[in-house]
Parts: structure tokens; sequence; C-alpha cells
């Protein structure tokens, strides 16, 4: 098959003008190949007798292998008609150099490039500094400050109770408070038909598969976000990015205090054990380590459920760049009236705080009423 | 401000060094459109013409790729060209003579033909000459290999680059911002004749770094007064050379201060100082104390209105607002 | 046609014009072989059918004028004398090649020749040969710059410009337009409201001819005539050869724009057949001695072959040579 160009790599033998025993003389057309351009006359450059045809009409042939055999009187048989080698294939000799995988963790500490090149030769550990810079970023004045050990106002050692992770809610809960217009709402929800189908659900599972109930609570707000994108994203520079898939981020404490917002993906796909399951994990790899970077980065929405602590209404901190976050009050058995009559029934609090400069209260209040009609119908959950 | 016998203008630098180049050597010829009987756009050749006559001091026609392409056909042909565009923006009807043929020529011949040519053109904004007349595409020249491109951004340099350049066996691009044309200085002398592709120090600091080329340099000589006012010791690195850079200055001046700054006035967007940018932190990363910062121009075509036009441009209150950021004092 | 009767015209030279084109022809299908088998990459733009105007138009060339070509310029590259083991590495891409190995076939020069190359972007020649007349006119040189271009050239601005220029200045530009009738794929019908190419000069008050391109002896005179013009008046020539090329726009073209019977019609008046067939009725050519000529050109051709083939790659060590003059930076 000849190169017709350089972007060609193969073409599709579409007809033959000679047959076998054919006498061929160079110049002749001999062949058309289709190609991405369109059908080309196949010249032939040697002058004998077609000896054989080696490729049927409709073949697709790749560059430089025989199609033809001629008899030019003078080349043993099976040489092609192109007369071409196949190419050489440039395989790469390289091998992969893989650089090792980073690492990724929680108390990363900030410092120029410069100051971790210093703090390096001196040897002084950066966990031991406290920057100056901006975010609290070490720069080279405070390791030279350690260096010297002169300047106590530069480089006192870090306050134990000033962990990173408290410095990194800080600056981010005083980001929210200070640029996020919130909006709150909030509305009591009557679990009582979400119960009992959890009861008999769990009638029929073994101890350790059973569901919490708030497991039916996060998939009926994941689920509920599907038709409320204005609350599942993230606002960065001056614009709301709506996420396009619901991953919730949910809030879990840590025994020495501080807490941990790991990502639920794609919560609203997962069934309710799936989703039971995935919050026994993240719960176990929060407090033990291995969370994966992208569950720590891409939830476009934050729930937080205070209702272990005996909380009867949240009213939540947005988590930049987030939106909006969803606070779960405690379920508890309380009046509530019901065709005139005064109930006991299972009620939850569900709390909105959202973010204003991307939806307003009525929007919020559709939120919250999904949710609410998602819990009385349990079992499509 | 009007000069006296004490000082001189870039304009008149510039005009100075034509006029030596032309004295000089028989084979040098300036070539453009109106640089005989107008005198040039910018007044640059003004009395050229009547010294050295119609032969050398020729006037074209509006044919930018015509005449670019004569001055590099005559530059393959034994003369030394000095071909003038009025503007950068009228470069691009040339772009093809400059980049496809001066750029690729040598290369493609395997080194049997040398392209002696110099192209000078006006680039910037600052004269209310609106989105057709005021950009500021040196960065475009600067990317291509086989090109040298220059910036001279005093008085000195306008009177002494031309030379260099013509001594060059290779096409370069000198880029005279408009807003240079009317600057004065005291006549410059011999001693004053740097390298042409080496950067050079404008002011020392140890604070931080202000790294400039062309017609940003007055405006950020102005921000370093400034600041040292506000107790922070810059530095000024006038770049002169765009095409190839002198890495080493800028990388010994990060190694001093640390810091820096970046101010071009072409856009942001794919710029000089991004690539300078880029340098810094190939080749001194562990130096930094803190992130690069440019300050560029804004991402629009420059409108007309002077206020709107100030406003796109980068000035000496950005840059010193920009340093004092990186020196953590603002 | 112009018949072959003027004092130059005498069977050898008549015999050489012909030899000369038969070079040009074997050698460029050889390359169209040679690219099939992937020796020869890039782009390959044949001149077949076109070799009566380089080889025509040089002969009234002297040695210290200058030629600037397209990137169909095989024909000229030979016809000027550049040696064929020198083009045919160049089209491999070797180290010994006119270029280097760097252009290609589409960039072949020659300092020693005065052959400033084959220049890929349509009319990209044109100011270059002006700059080139201009500077040996400031230098007092006798010398004319031959720039060749297709007629696909007329359409671009670069093509106006540089007429003007040579015009306005009184240059001594040889202007030599090959109008083979299609650039790429578009018929001059299509592209042009003035399709008599030479007469686009006059309106920049060039002197001006049209010629018939596939008579070599026709456009030898008329290029003759031209640098006559030139020499003594002063300006510029423009010459229209009206021609055709046999194969495709380049190797990768499947010539929907075009019928066979069309191509046929002007292969029949090709200028090797024209002038073979003229000398055969005259009784000037014998078929051994075309057969010879056949032989000495084939085993030319089979040299270069060799040699381009035994030729080195340059190293890439030394990738970054000639950005600049002496280094890279």
């Amino acid at each position: 098959m000849p190169s017709f160009g350089a972007d060609m790599d193969s073409g599709l033998l579409q007809e033959w003008l000679v047959k076998q025993g054919d006498p061929v003389s160079k110049g002749d057309i001999v062949a058309v190949i289709e190609t991405h351009k369109g059908a080309i006359d196949m010249e032939v450059f040697q002058s004998g007798t077609v000896r054989a045809l080696l490729v049927e009409p409709g073949t697709r042939v790749k560059v430089g292998m025989p199609i033809a055999d001629i008899d030019d009187g003078a080349s043993a048989p099976a040489s092609g008609a192109s007369a071409s080698e196949p190419a050489p294939q440039h395989t790469s000799d390289k091998t992969a150099v893989s650089t090792p995988a980073l690492q990724r963790s929680q108390d990363r500490v900030k410092a120029s490039p410069l100051a971790r090149r210093l703090a390096e030769n001196a040897a002084i550990p950066l966990q031991d500094l406290q920057g100056s810079g901006p975010d609290g970023a070490i720069i080279a004045v405070d390791v030279n400050a350690a260096i010297a050990g002169s300047d106590p106002g530069a480089a006192v050692p870090k306050p134990p109770d000033r962990s990173a992770m408290r410095q990194a809610i800080d600056a981010a809960m005083t980001r929210s408070n200070r640029e996020i217009p919130h909006y709150y709402l909030a509305t009591t929800i009557d679990l009582q038909a979400a119960s009992q189908w959890l009861a008999a659900f769990n009638l029929e599972q073994e101890p350790d598969q059973q569901l919490l109930i708030t497991v039916l609570l996060h998939k009926a707000v994941a689920v509920a976000l599907r038709d409320n994108p204005e609350f599942n994203g993230f606002y960065i520079e001056n614009h709301f990015q709506p996420s396009p898939d619901i991953h919730l981020a949910t809030a879990i404490s840590l025994r020495g205090g501080g807490l941990i917002t790991p990502a639920i993906r794609y919560a609203d796909q997962l069934t309710l054990p799936e989703m039971m399951d995935k919050m026994r994990d993240l719960t176990l790899r929060v407090r033990r380590g291995g969370l994966r970077s992208s569950e720590m980065s891409d939830a476009g929405i934050t729930v937080s459920g205070m209702g272990e602590r005996g909380v009867e209404t949240v009213f939540g901190v947005i988590y930049p760049p987030q939106v909006a976050i969803i606070g779960l009050g405690k379920p508890e058995l309380r009046p509530w009236v019901i065709d005139n009559t005064v109930q006991a029934r299972l009620l939850v609090n569900i709390s909105l705080a959202a973010d204003h400069r991307v939806s307003d209260g009525r929007q919020g209040a559709k939120l919250l009423r999904s949710i609410n009609k998602l819990l009385q119908q349990p079992e499509c959950l | 401000m009007a000069a006296d016998t004490e000082t001189i203008s870039y304009r008149e630098a510039v005009r100075l060094a034509l006029q030596e180049a032309l004295r000089s050597d028989s084979r040098v010829f300036l070539m453009g459109e109106d640089v005989g009987h107008y005198g040039g756009c910018y007044a640059v050749s003004k009395g050229l013409l009547d010294e050295f006559g119609e032969q050398r001091v020729r006037d074209t026609p509006l044919s930018e790729s015509g005449f670019v392409g004569a001055g590099v056909g005559a530059a393959l042909g034994g003369m030394r060209p000095i071909v003038e565009v009025m503007t950068v923006n009228f470069s691009l009807l040339a772009l093809d003579q400059i980049v496809n043929n001066a750029a690729t020529i040598r290369h493609m011949s395997g080194g049997q033909f040398s392209v002696p040519l110099v192209i000078r053109m006006a680039t910037g904004a600052g004269k209310q000459l609106a989105a057709q007349h005021s950009h500021s595409l040196e960065c475009w020249y600067a990317h291509v290999p086989g090109l040298k491109v220059l910036a001279p951004a005093t008085i000195a340099d306008a009177r002494y680059m031309l030379a260099l350049a013509l001594e060059d066996p290779d096409p370069v691009v000198i880029f005279e911002h408009v807003m240079l044309y009317n600057e004065l200085a005291p006549p410059p002398v011999e001693s004053d004749r740097l390298p042409m592709d080496k950067a050079t120090l404008r002011r020392s600091g140890n604070d931080l770094t202000l790294i400039t080329y062309g017609g940003s340099l007055p405006k950020v000589l102005q921000a370093a007064e400034q600041l040292s006012q506000s107790g922070i010791d810059a530095e000024v690195l006038d770049l002169r050379c765009l095409r190839p850079l002198d890495t080493t200055a800028i990388v010994a001046s990060v190694a001093r201060t640390h810091r820096v700054v970046i101010i071009d006035e072409g856009w942001r967007t794919g710029s000089l100082a991004g690539e300078i940018s880029a340098i810094i932190m190939e080749q001194a990363f562990w130096e930094l104390d803190a992130p690069v910062v440019r300050v560029c121009s804004k991402e629009v075509p420059i409108p007309y209105p002077e206020h709107l036009e100030q406003a796109v441009l980068p000035q000496p209150e950005d840059i010193v607002n920009a340093a004092k950021q990186l020196a953590g004092l603002a | 046609m112009t018949q072959p009767d003027k004092p130059h015209i005498n069977r050898s030279h008549l015999i050489k014009l012909l030899q000369e084109m038969i070079r040009i022809r074997r050698f460029e299908e050889r390359c169209a072989e040679l690219y099939t088998q992937q020796k020869i990459r890039g782009f390959l733009h044949l001149y077949i059918g076109e070799e009566a105007i380089a080889v025509g138009c040089n002969q009234a060339l002297e040695p210290e004028d200058a030629l600037l070509c397209t990137y169909r310029e095989h024909g000229h590259a030979l016809a000027r004398g550049l040696s064929m083991a020198a083009v045919m590495a160049e089209m491999y891409g070797k180290q010994s090649g006119c270029s280097g190995g760097r252009g290609g076939s589409m960039h072949l020069f020659d300092n020693s020749k005065r052959f400033y190359g084959g220049n890929a972007i349509v009319a990209g020649g044109l100011p270059l040969a002006v700059g080139l007349a201009l500077a040996d006119k400031m230098q007092q040189r006798n010398r004319i710059t031959a720039c060749f271009f297709g007629e696909g050239a007329a359409a671009e601005g670069e093509f106006h410009e540089s007429l003007n220029l040579a015009a306005l200045w009184k240059l001594p530009v040889l202007f030599i337009c090959e109008n083979n009738l299609y650039a790429m794929g578009t018929a001059l019908s299509l592209s042009e409201s003035e399709q008599d190419i030479y007469r686009k000069a006059e309106g920049y008050k060039i002197p001006s001819l049209a010629v018939d391109g596939m008579n070599v002896v026709a456009v030898e005179e008329a290029a003759r005539n031209a640098c006559t013009s030139i020499r003594t008046a002063g300006g510029p020539f423009f010459l229209e050869c009206r021609t055709y090329r046999f194969r495709a726009h380049s190797m990768f073209d499947s010539q929907l724009y075009r019928d066979k019977a069309e191509i046929e019609t002007w292969r029949e008046k090709g200028p090797i057949v024209q002038l073979t067939n003229w000398l055969r009725d005259y009784h000037q050519l014998q078929d051994p001695e075309l057969a010879e000529i056949e032989q000495v050109v084939e085993d030319e051709v089979e040299a270069a072959v060799v040699t381009a083939e035994n030729a080195d790659f340059e190293k890439v060590a030394t990738l970054t040579r000639d950005v600049y003059t002496g280094g890279s930076s």
C-alpha cells in the first residue's frame, strides 16, 4: 500500500484495474485506493506481469503492506507492488518515569519556597514556626528569626491549641460570615411515615445492616437537590457554578476537637444501604486517616447533623465556596396536630442556610418542601 | 519642558542613531511609510531626506507586506535596510514576511543565508489613538525563534541600540514606545552604550524586584521612588532585550530580593510577564518568598477616552499597591 | 507555435533543452515513487508538465542573476544547476542536502547558485524578489532577479504590492507566472475576474506577455526578450507562461476538481512530447540517441538516490543551529 501523504496511515483498496497475468508497465494505473481525501489512482513504478493480487477490493490495508506481487523478471516473488517495506515502528524506548504520589495531608504548613529552603538548611521543622506572611504563611523572615533565636515576636512556638485545622476552620468561617449574605429557613417535618417504613425494613436486616433514620434524611436532601440546583455548587469570582453532580459534604466531628466534612459522592445515586455503608466508612476513615482528596474538595453543599447532640435546630454557617448548608436537628417524639387532634409524632427540624447572592427564600422554601415530600414517601428513596 | 542645550529627547536620540548609521555605512538605508518627505509619523526621521536623498531615505507606498519583504530581500542582497513600520498594529499586515521569511530563511537554507534586517516600529498606548494604533504586541514577536526583539526604554538605548541591531547578522525588531518620544535626558555618552541583549538594573534595591521594559520603565521608576518613601527598597530591572531574554539577570535579581512584580503593558493573558513568571518558577523557585505578581494591561482593546485608556494601562499606583501587598505592607 | 528559427536555436541546443526537461521529469517520477515508499515525506509538489518554463527561462539567466521559486521548485533547482545529488539528499532530509536537510522538498536553497529558495507561502517570495533587485540597483549591479510563482499568487495582496514597488522603483525583476490553471484545486475561473494574468501587470505599467508554457523554445525566446528589456530599459518584466500540471497538486490529492479527459488533452501537448516529436519530424533525433539520453538521466537519478540513501542524517545534538548566525539563543 503506497503512502500518498504524511497523514495517510492506511488505504481502502477500492478496485483492481488489473488482474493476475496482466502485463503492466511503469506509470500504469493498477488500482484505485480510497483515502480520507477521496479516491486516488495508484500507479506502479515497475514493469512486468501481475503474479498475484494479494488483497481483495474492500479491504483496508496499512501503508507499506504488500497488496500485489509483480514479476519484473528480476525480483523474487512476493515483492509487493509498492515495493516498500513496512515503515519501522517508532516505539518509544523511554520508560515512563513516575513521580512519587504527592502526600496530601490536612496539616500542610503554608510556607514560601525560600522559607522552606532556609528551614531545611537549618534543620528547623516548619511546624514549629508561626508565619507572619499572608494567611499565616511562613516566610523567610520567620525562619531567619528562628535561626537567630533573637526575635521572640517573630518566631514564637505554635500554641498547642491552635492546630492547623482550627486555623482553617477559623479562616473559612470568618470569610463566610464576612462575605456570604446568609438567609435562614427552617421547617418541622413529620417522620412518622419514614420511621414506620424504616422499622419494617430493618426487621428483615442483620443488626449490622440496619439503617439509621439519618440516612433517609441525607438521601432525601440529595434527591431534592436534583430539582434545586441553585443550592449545590460553588460561588467563585462573583459567579455561581452549579455542581454537575450531587456530592454531600457531611460534617463529622473529631474526638480531639474540630470537624472534617468529607463528601458522600454521588449521594443521590446511592441506595440507602450503600449510603449507610458510605457514612460508616467515612466516619471510620476520618478518625483513622485515609480520606481521598476528591472527598475533601468537590462537595457542592454540606449537611450538618447535630441531632446526636440533642440540638433541636441548626443555624448553619456556609462553608465557602459552597452556597448552602442543611442542618438536621434531633428527631424526637413531639406533639403534632393531625385532623384537629394532637398526636405524638416523630418530628425533625430541618434548616437551610443559603447564600442570598445565588438564591432567595422562595427557592429555599421549595427545597425544604421537596425534602418533606420525599420523606413522606420513604419507599421511593 | 522645552529642551535646552543640556538635554535631548528620545526622538532626537533615535534620529541621531539613524543619521550615524546612514553616514557610516553606505549599505544602510531607511525605508517606510512617510519616513522621507513627511519626516516620519512621529517626526523621528525629519531632515534625513535632505541629507541622504530619496534613494536612502525611501518613502514607500502603504504596502507593509511588500516593503517589509523588500527589506528582507535587500538584506539578502547585501544591504543593511532599516525598515520603519508606523505602528505595531500595522506590522500585522507584514507578519507573513517577518515570521515566515525573515525569521526562517537562515534555518530553511541550512545556514546559507542570513537576513541582517532591522525593523523599527512604534508601540503602546497613551495618546488616545484607540484600538487600532495603541497595542503592545511585542510578545508576539518575542515568541518567534529567528528574530531578536529590542525595547529601548531610555534615551541612551534609543541612541545606541540601533547600531548594535545593525551589526547583528540576523533580523532585529525594535519597539519604540510612543510615550517615550518626548522624554528628555542629558545627551548620552559612549559609556552609556550597553550590550544589545543584556538586561540592566535601573535602580538597585533589596526588598523586591520590579521587572519591566519599554514604555513602562518611567512609570516603574516613579513607583519605586514612591515605594522608597514607604520604606520599601525596590530594585528595577529593565529587560531591554525581549528575545533572547536575559534569564541570568532575572534570576540574579530574584535571588537577591526574593519578591517580584512584573510590569508589562501587554495584556496579561499569554504575556511576556507570564513568560518571565514561568522562567522564575523554573529557575528561581526556591528563591521566592512570595508569589510572583503581574501588573499588566486590562483585557480590553484600548479605548479612546483618556480616563478609560489610563484605566487599562499599568499605572504607578497599581505598581505601588502590588509591591506593598507583596511586601506585606498593604 | 514559435518556430525555432532564432540564431541560438540549433540542434545541439534543442537536444540540451530536451535532456534538461527529461532530467527533471525522471527525477520527479522517482521522487513520486520514493514518496509512496515513505523515503520522502512532507508535501511533495511535482512540476511534471511544466518543465519547459524552468528550462526555457534559465537559458536567459546569467550566473550572477538570482532566482526565487515556490514550493514546486525541483525543476528550477535542477535547471539552475544545483546538483541532483544535493537536491535528492534534501528530499530525504539528509545533512548533505542543498539546505542541510532542514528545508525539504519545498525549501531548496543554494547560495552559490543565487538560488533563494522554494518559498511555501503563496506570493511570499515576490516581496523578496523586489528587495533583492532593490539591493542590486542600489549597488549598481547589473543583475536580474527572476521570481517564479503560480497564478494563484495573483489573488494575494503581496503580488500587487510587489508589482507596484518593482514598477515604481524601476527594479530589475523578471516576474514569471506559471499559470497552470489551478490553485491547488480551485480553477482560475473560480478565483479571478481577470483571467489573463499578464494583463494585471499592465495596470502597474509593467511590460508583459503571455507565452505558450508548453513550448520550451517559445519560453526561452520570451525570457530572453524579457531579460533584454530589463537590462536595457531598467524596469521589471512580467511573463505569463500558460501551462498545466499533469500530476496532482501534491501527492495526496484525488483530483476531484478536474476530469481525466482534460489532463489527457494537455498531456498530448506536453513539453517533452512536443519537442521530441518536432525533432523526430525534422529527423533531428534518432531513437538510439533518445535512449542514450534516457540512460544518462537514469544513471544520474540512480546515483542521486544511492547518494541520498547513504548520506547521514544530522545529529539531534545540533538541533538549534542556524536559528541565529553563530549559534542559537
